[in-house]
């Protein structure tokens, strides 16, 4: 078998059900509370055929399309992190039996997930992450099991979302490492169907057995035309290989106040953010003081009590808060894990209530940087 | 203020060095960065002096002798002891930052010909809130370091010793500023004056060390809280030099 | 010159607050210095007084304190050997604003500030030469005052 094939709408379901006979949970997208939302899923009647979505700063609006594509959206407000790095995670449990305490650390996930319709930009968060959880001196036990059983379906975009600047952080539209298939859905030339490539070899293993046939020239020109086309109808922007040295030389621009005016500080951001990855802890205890345990859960760098110390918290003020999220991402993130720690999905854009949108922050800082005396 | 003595159980610790600190758990209620203070020549016991402020703080001075504790650690980067060897050593310490560095004056005074001449120059809100009363005057009877206590204010009544900021003691100490490492913990802003007053008096930015101070939960600089810039307190620090983090300093709310 | 005029002469230009006086100001200041001391427990002065000196101090320690009602007398600064006391006699309406006492036995050299007042209005270089030995003691005062505001240590 060739490592790319064709398959139709049908051809996609037999994947589905070759997944699920290797055990695979089955997470991909679904329409669900008026978005497209990564949830379990039986098959392709599952999927959002013919929807798309709306997105511009602050503004995201579930849409018909006039096709009946499966893969017709952009992204929506999750991300696979909440799956891989979940937003609560049990530590360890403890028994005290008279003055000793015994601690049973959590044991890691056995769960299998299959992740159907992984785009670009998500598949780079997921190196990110990797980076954060796989890459140090101290390996994430719980993200390791999950992440090694993890089998990716990726999908190259069809079209570009309105928030979307994967171009810029050179981390899409084209799906290019990290999956085990990829999916290019074509809809012209009168039959609906699906490039499908094998990226690893259990992803050539699962193709293997698919009702698919061999990819004609004309197919994977097709599936390129798909990409080129979303490539260059993206509309937003952000050069991005000068931002640690501009953002670190700026830490005191005028423009941070200028956001704090208009950021609520709700940390949306962080929440539908691929990459954000931030921790708090938290004990519970049964009402006789006997059993206790030790829960992670994602925290965000807007609250006020993220950088609590007795003497009040380090970062009181908006400004100082959304300055370290933003230069985080972009700039300290480099040299923290050698790489951006922004993907371009355009999801903290969509998700802000007051419609924040990163890109120009960044523009503005860029185009008038202070003179001098900002910088570390 | 409550100094915690921790008997290990299981396996034998890591020592420690000067400056380091560990995670200590009360079971049920959480888990904080507590410095270690103790005296590093008995590494079998681990003390902690602890500022009963949050719900972990409190919940751990409240344990009864006996009671176990959960306990993470060492972590950080300590004092630079082996820096210090040969050199004089300026000791700067303000309100409770005297604890982190009471192992680090431990060492100094366990291993005392390894040194030139030790200071140590401690400011406190009041006589009543000073650390350690009883040990500095024990140290001041010795002659082979110096020991200056000033307070920011103090009733007439109970107090014969200076009164003014911490700094002020710095112009009366005597040291050879081009051979000193100087070691300075507080609160940020105490520190931020001692180390322009050390560069003042001739010590080196790069011979400057401070120990900072940031919210910590996993320790091991992946869950974002102690983030300063580029840098982690808690893996990078907590001690730093000043050369690499003054510029950092100058920003606030970083 | 007699020899006790040329001994506090040299003592005012040995005081390191008046390192490095040129000789012309050192005679024109010792002209307005005289020698104190005080017992342990003795007061400099007492807020209200007027301030009629400022004091460079050569041995032992003076508190200055401020009594404060329900908290009794609160020392905020003391001033050991090579420091000065007093800065009010620069500025009218020339008054203490505190009480200076001494915690142990105390020489001091003490200056009449209205003759040195008058020396300086007749003799700016004098005049700016003193403020800018003062200047710093009012500044770091303002500083430490500062802190002390802010009581950094907590509780």
């Amino acid at each position: 078998m060739d490592n790319q094939s064709v398959l139709t709408a049908a051809g996609l379901q037999a994947l589905f059900d070759s997944l699920r006979r290797r055990g695979y949970r089955i997470v991909g997208p679904k329409v669900r509370d008026g978005a497209i939302v990564y949830d379990d899923i039986e098959g392709v009647p599952d999927l959002p055929q013919g929807w798309t979505d709306e997105q511009a700063p602050g503004r995201y609006r579930l849409a018909r399309r006039d096709d009946e594509a499966l893969f017709g959206y952009a992204i929506g407000p999750h991300s696979w992190k909440a799956f891989l790095h979940p937003s609560v995670q049990r530590l360890w449990k403890s028994r005290r039996e008279g003055e000793e305490v015994a601690i049973t650390p959590e044991p890691p996930s056995a769960e299998r997930f299959a992740f159907i319709g992984v785009r670009a930009c998500e598949l780079k968060a997921i190196a990110v992450q990797d980076q954060v959880f796989l890459g140090g001196a101290h390996v994430d036990a719980h993200y390791r099991a999950r992440r090694e059983g993890a089998f990716v379906v990726a999908v190259n975009c069809a079209e570009a979302g309105g928030t979307c600047f994967c171009v810029s952080m050179k981390s899409g539209p084209r799906v290019d490492a990290g999956y085990d298939l990829a999916l290019t859905e074509i809809m012209d030339g009168g039959e609906h169907r699906f490039v499908v490539e094998a990226g690893s070899a259990g992803g050539g293993e699962v193709l293997a057995e698919l009702p698919g046939r061999a990819a004609t020239e004309g197919d994977l020109a097709a599936a390129e035309a798909v990409v080129e086309r979303t490539a260059a109808s993206m509309g937003r922007q952000m050069r991005s290989d000068d931002l640690h040295e501009l953002l670190l030389a700026n830490l005191e621009h005028p423009r941070w106040d200028e956001v704090a005016d208009r950021c609520l500080t709700c940390g949306n951001c962080t929440m539908v953010c691929p990459t954000c990855f931030c921790t708090s802890v938290e004990d519970s205890s049964d009402l006789a003081g006997v059993e206790s345990s030790r829960s992670r859960r994602w925290d965000s760098c807007f609250t006020m009590d993220f950088t609590h110390v007795p003497s009040g918290s380090v970062r009181a003020s908006a400004r100082s808060r959304y300055r370290q999220w933003m230069t985080h991402k972009l700039a300290t993130w480099i040299d923290q894990f050698g790489t951006s720690g922004c993907v371009g999905c355009g999801r903290c854009l969509t998700w802000c209530p007051v419609g924040i949108d990163i890109t120009e922050e960044v523009r503005a800082i860029r185009d008038n940087p202070m003179e001098r005396g900002g910088g570390t | 203020m409550w100094t915690l003595e921790i008997e290990p159980s299981g396996p034998a610790p890591v020592a420690a060095a000067p400056g380091q600190f560990n995670m200590l758990t009360a079971f049920g209620v959480g888990e904080a960065a507590i410095s270690l203070s103790g005296d590093p020549a008995e590494p079998g016991r681990l003390v902690h002096t602890i500022r009963a402020v949050g719900p972990v703080s409190r919940a751990l001075a409240q344990l009864r002798p006996g009671a176990a504790l959960g306990l993470r650690g060492p972590f950080g980067a300590g004092w630079p002891m082996a820096e210090a060897a040969g050199r004089d050593v300026v000791i700067m310490a303000g309100g409770l930052g005297l604890a982190p560095l009471r192992t680090a004056i431990h060492r100094l005074l366990t291993e005392r010909a390894r040194y030139g001449q030790v200071l140590v120059l401690y400011g406190a809100r009041s006589p009543a809130d000073i650390l350690f009363r009883r040990e500095l005057e024990t140290w001041r009877r010795r002659l082979d370091v110096e020991i200056e206590v000033t307070v920011d204010h103090a009733a007439v009544s109970d107090w014969r010793g200076h009164v003014g900021v911490v700094t002020t003691l710095l112009g009366r100490a005597s040291f050879d500023p081009a051979n000193t490492v100087a070691l300075v913990c507080g609160p940020e802003i105490m520190m931020r004056f001692s180390a322009a007053a050390l560069a003042d008096a001739g010590v080196r930015a790069e011979a400057t060390y401070l120990s900072m101070e940031r919210n910590m939960k996993c320790a091991i600089g992946l869950c974002g809280h102690c983030q300063f810039g580029p840098v982690f307190i808690c893996r990078d620090g907590p001690v730093f030099r000043y050369d690499r983090i003054a510029a950092l300093l100058r920003h606030k709310e970083l | 010159m007699s020899a006790a005029v040329k001994e506090i002469e040299e003592i005012v230009r040995e005081h390191p607050f008046f390192e490095g006086l040129l000789e012309p100001f050192g005679k024109l200041i010792s002209g307005c210095a005289k020698n104190a001391h005080f017992q342990p427990g003795e007061y400099l002065f007492h807020e209200g007084d007027s301030a009629d000196q400022f004091y460079l101090i050569r041995q032992g320690c003076v508190a200055l304190e401020i009594k404060a009602p329900g908290r009794g007398a609160i020392t905020f600064q003391t001033v050991r050997e090579d420091e000065v006391v007093g800065v009010e006699w620069l500025i009218p309406p020339y008054r203490w604003s505190y009480d200076a006492r001494a915690v142990e036995f105390t020489r001091a050299i003490a200056m009449d500030g209205a003759c040195l007042r008058g020396k300086c209005e007749a003799d700016h270089d004098l005049g700016y030469e003193v403020m800018k030995r003062f200047m710093p003691v009012l500044i770091q005062r303002l500083q430490a005052a500062q802190m002390q505001i802010l009581d950094v240590y907590g509780e």
